[in-house]
């Protein structure tokens, strides 16, 4: 827990840093809000039994109550940030991180706006993200539906059989040309010549000289759809370059990701494995994506007035197992509580005093603990720091008492220093405050 | 049309008569002839047409946060947590929702308003009611005999919600837990002292914490002559008197609940008492409890516990008061509520009763009920009811026009001039680098004026505006939102200079 707190809030420190208010929608849906918004996944929704009132579903995302919201509260612009579970009934696959209740981070800013300016700024928040958290090298890989959309379409391929060539095309990251072929020919039913041509295009990845190198394609640019993707991811990477992370994009005409609603830019983040992390198989699969979904609003406007949306969500459990996989091979102790100061006694009959005292340390804003015994050995409460990694004792005695003095003593170099009864606060700030 | 129109009226009128009906409980013939009329109705509308089929809105019993009522459960979670990790306490997350089996039998009568899951072919699932179970479930399954956790999540429960009393279906709860076998009531001690800190940190009012104990409860009933049968429906109408007068009480007990007169009687000489801790000496003299072993157990135990909170400093903020009895099944020993003394201006009924805030108490039994051998693990609790607190603190600021800040944005990137958009991108990337949290305006060309405007409403301090001139000499125009005070800064000391300036404890920019 500790660590996926860490993480969530360097993630959430993000969007922060990016001036994005915070949102929280119920764990569920009416049934009717999420039906047919996810193509063929829509057979992963948990329902809700009808227990006589409304049919209700778990949310399978943080994107369509997003919009849900943005209707129902006639919110034309809006740029927000929800961190929350949502739950798939998909095969649990937890080597990968793969669960069927898992956590979502997501960033989207919502309104219409000058093109491209809020899609930049979703990529560099991808990569402020992933840089902070220390993953290692990564990969934004980004495409278009509409270029998508035109390659098929310049190629011959029939509009039935768009997204079940999509799909196909998708596992080029993880299987070869020459499989992925074969599947769109011998299942799917795509004429040979048709999937050679496909071929060609989707293959390749670059920068920003692919673009171009796209825009004087002489089928390609004959296509209205393909040209007004181009168009807009030429002007994405000026704003890339702008911010310092053109280096990290790569335009990858295989990128064809899942989901339906997505519209335009779409992209995608994978670490780049070192040969010893390709052993841990963690590092498999994206760790963050997103894309443009400008319709999604409009499906649930009673006037159909649809507000363009722009975003991305973090894949934090993958994350989780990463980072947690690490520091258990680098052997790495976490503390699991922010105790400060325990309070302890070697004397028999001085619950009382450890009482009075640790009532002072917290009514000071102090982290302090005592074991819930009347009697402790002094041992056994030593121990006990070392086990937790609380940095200071207080140790009351009989004697010392007498005297108005209370010892204090830093666990890990074992001295004591005797500090005045009245001093006690201050000083175990300031001890605090220096280490 | 008009008549479409005319006939869609009708099916609206129609349906809201269904729906009155339900609401007073009518019969059920009654509630079926009118839902075939609205059946018929519906017909005659014939299929279907246009898009919309559903009403936009959250299921019942919920809503969406806000972003301002976001910032609200920030600032209370904020205080809550910290006072939790004070106490040295780890923090645990369990899922949304259990095995069926497992939160069964559990709830009693209330296990109706548990919200179940389809049976999708899988294993049966239902939605967690509270975090006491799942953290029994938590200990027996892993095997624990001790920890000091908190866990702050949504639970669920098919109640009827009264949302405008802060009653839902999904709502929080803020739990802080100490299993373990130790030496009696010193964790006890601590969760009180837990309460008290968080009451007085969270500034919603002077509070009183209600204290009792279930052994005392149940001495008390078998001397006066309750059956053993009726315990618990004895105890339920005890718990009302916080909210209606013993008079009403006794006629419920008597006339409801079949108890004999006397009997009721000698319950009210007892239940109507509340005090501090020379009540519990008085009682342990008491001629008929004094012969009672549970009681005497109890009140020994709340003797203990009230030397402890004297050491704590937080005894004048507790009440013994023998009507505390409280919903929950599971509960074994000292139990206890915190209520808020002045009602605000909306006062009205809520989860845990009038003006509660919070509540707790010892239950030694539930692990036991999981554990495959049934080994038992002590526990003692609290949970605080922040949607209560929510509401509060919403009013409080309301009142007040204090202005909550949606969002934590230091520096707006503005431009004087057209074409600068280039600058702006260049600018705001140099921040984001540096860790200030900044924006700009989705626009190539926005106008000063809108950019000024839109820090103004957004509570953004500072501006840094870049103009052409300004460019050419190497400089910002960084400016105070507030003050509007302008001063032109090198573009190398711009980060500086705007660290410097927000690091100031109350951010006078």
């Amino acid at each position: 827990m500790v660590v996926r707190e860490k993480i969530l809030d360097m993630v959430i420190d993000c969007f922060k840093r990016h001036g994005a208010k915070r949102l929280d929608t119920p764990a569920f849906e009416l049934k009717e809000m999420l039906t047919e918004k996810y193509g063929e996944d829509s057979g992963l929704i948990y329902d809700l039994k009808d227990q006589g009132g409304e049919l209700l579903s778990l949310r399978y995302d943080l994107t369509v109550p997003f919009a849900r919201y943005l209707a129902m509260n006639k919110v034309k612009r809006m740029k927000r940030y929800q961190v929350g579970k949502v739950w798939r009934r998909e095969s649990p696959t937890i080597v990968q991180g793969r669960y069927r209740e898992f956590c979502q981070c997501d960033f989207d800013i919502a309104g219409q706006f000058d093109p491209m300016i809020p899609d930049a700024e979703c990529l560099k928040i991808m990569c402020e993200v992933l840089s902070g958290l220390q993953l290692g090298d990564f990969l934004i890989k980004v495409n278009d539906r509409r270029i998508l959309d035109g390659i098929l379409a310049v190629c011959a391929v029939p509009q039935s059989k768009f997204h079940a060539i999509c799909s196909s095309i998708d596992k080029l990251d993880k299987i070869p040309w020459k499989d992925v072929r074969h599947e769109m020919v011998a299942k799917k039913g795509l004429a040979p010549e048709v999937a050679d041509r496909i071929g060609d295009y989707v293959q390749r990845h670059g920068g920003v000289s692919l673009v171009e190198e796209m825009f004087q394609d002489s089928r390609l640019s004959q296509n209205k759809q393909a040209l007004e993707g181009l168009g807009d991811l030429r002007l994405l990477f000026e704003y890339l370059t702008l911010f310092g992370i053109a280096e990290k994009i790569s335009f990858d005409l295989s990128l064809a990701r899942g989901l339906d609603y997505y519209t335009g830019v779409i992209y995608e983040a994978v670490l780049l494995q070192t040969p010893a992390q390709a052993e841990e198989c963690l590092s498999v699969g994206s760790v963050a994506a997103g894309g443009r979904y400008d319709g999604l609003v409009g499906v649930f406007d009673p006037k159909g007035h649809t507000v363009p949306c722009v975003g991305l969500s973090i894949g934090v459990e993958r994350i989780f197992a990463i980072l947690e996989e690490r520091m258990k091979t680098a052997g790495l102790k976490i503390r699991t509580t922010e105790t400060q100061v325990f309070v302890a006694t070697p004397q028999k009959n001085f619950l009382h005093e450890r009482l009075k005292l640790i009532s002072e340390l917290w009514d000071a804003g102090i982290k302090a603990e005592l074991l819930y015994k009347n009697n402790p050995k002094l041992l056994t409460q030593l121990h006990y720091c070392e086990h937790m990694g609380i940095p200071l004792v207080v140790i009351i005695g009989e004697q010392e008492l007498k005297e108005g003095v209370i010892k204090l003593r830093s666990v890990a170099s074992r001295e004591e220093v005797a500090i005045k009864r009245e001093n006690l606060v201050a000083e175990i700030q300031k001890k605090l405050s220096e280490s | 049309m008009a008549e479409r129109a005319a006939l869609e009226e009708l099916v609206r009128l129609q349906g809201e008569r269904v729906r009155g009906l339900k609401q007073q409980k009518a019969s059920a013939e009654q509630i079926e002839e009118e839902v075939a009329k609205l059946l018929k109705l519906k017909a005659q509308l014939g299929p279907d047409e246009g898009k919309q089929k559903f009403v936009l809105k959250t299921p019942k019993g919920t809503r969406d946060y806000s972003p301002r009522q976001m910032a609200v459960r920030e600032k209370v979670f904020d205080v809550i947590i910290s006072c939790f990790k004070r106490h040295g306490a780890e923090v645990i997350d369990t899922p949304v929702f259990e095995l069926k089996e497992t939160l069964t039998g559990k709830y009693g009568e209330d296990s109706k308003l548990i919200y179940d899951l389809k049976d999708q072919g899988g294993e049966l699932l239902s939605l967690r009611y509270d975090l006491t179970v799942p953290f029994a479930r938590y200990l027996a399954m892993n095997k624990l005999t001790n920890i000091k956790r908190y866990h702050i999540a949504k639970v669920y429960r098919r109640d009827n919600p009264a949302m405008t009393r802060g009653r839902y279906r999904e709502f929080y709860q803020c739990d802080f837990d100490i299993a373990g076998q130790f030496d009696p009531m010193i964790p006890d001690a601590e969760c009180l002292e837990i309460m008290c800190e968080i009451l007085r940190s969270l500034q919603i009012g002077d509070f009183l914490v209600k204290v009792n104990d279930r052994r005392i409860l149940d001495g008390m009933f078998a001397i006066c002559g309750v059956p053993d049968s009726k315990f618990r429906t004895i105890c339920s109408s005890v718990d009302k008197l916080d909210k209606v007068s013993w008079e009403e009480v006794k006629n419920e007990m008597v006339g409801e609940k079949g108890l004999a007169p006397e009997v009721a009687d000698h319950i009210g000489d007892y239940v109507q008492q509340h005090g501090g801790i020379s009540l519990v000496e008085q009682l342990l003299q008491d001629p008929e409890l004094s012969q009672n072993k549970q009681a005497l157990e109890g009140l020994g135990d709340l003797k203990l516990l009230f030397e402890y909170l004297t050491l704590f400093g937080i005894a004048d903020k507790i009440s013994f008061d023998l009507s505390l009895a409280r919903g929950l099944d599971y509960y074994t020993g000292v139990i206890y509520e915190a209520v808020l003394l002045q009602t605000p201006v909306q006062a009205g009924e809520e989860p845990l009763g009038v003006g509660s805030v919070a509540a707790g108490g010892r239950y030694d039994g539930l692990v036991g009920m999981f554990d495959p051998k049934g080994r038992k693990v002590p526990c003692v609790g609290l949970s605080i009811g922040v949607e209560r607190i929510f509401s509060i603190v919403e009013q409080r600021l309301e009142a007040t026009e204090e202005k909550v800040r949606t969002t934590e944005t230091q520096v707006l990137v503005a431009s004087a001039q057209k074409k600068l958009l280039e600058e702006r991108l260049k600018l705001v990337s140099e921040l984001w680098n540096a860790g200030i949290k900044a924006e700009l305006l989705y626009k190539k060309n926005p106008k000063l004026l809108n950019q000024l405007q839109y820090c103004e409403e957004a509570g953004i301090p500072l501006v840094a505006i870049i103009g052409e001139q300004e460019l050419k000499d190497g400089v910002i125009k960084l400016r105070s939102v507030a003050s509007r005070e302008e001063v032109d800064v090198p573009r190398e000391d711009l980060v500086e200079e705007i660290k410097r300036r927000t690091s100031q404890p109350l951010c006078i920019c």
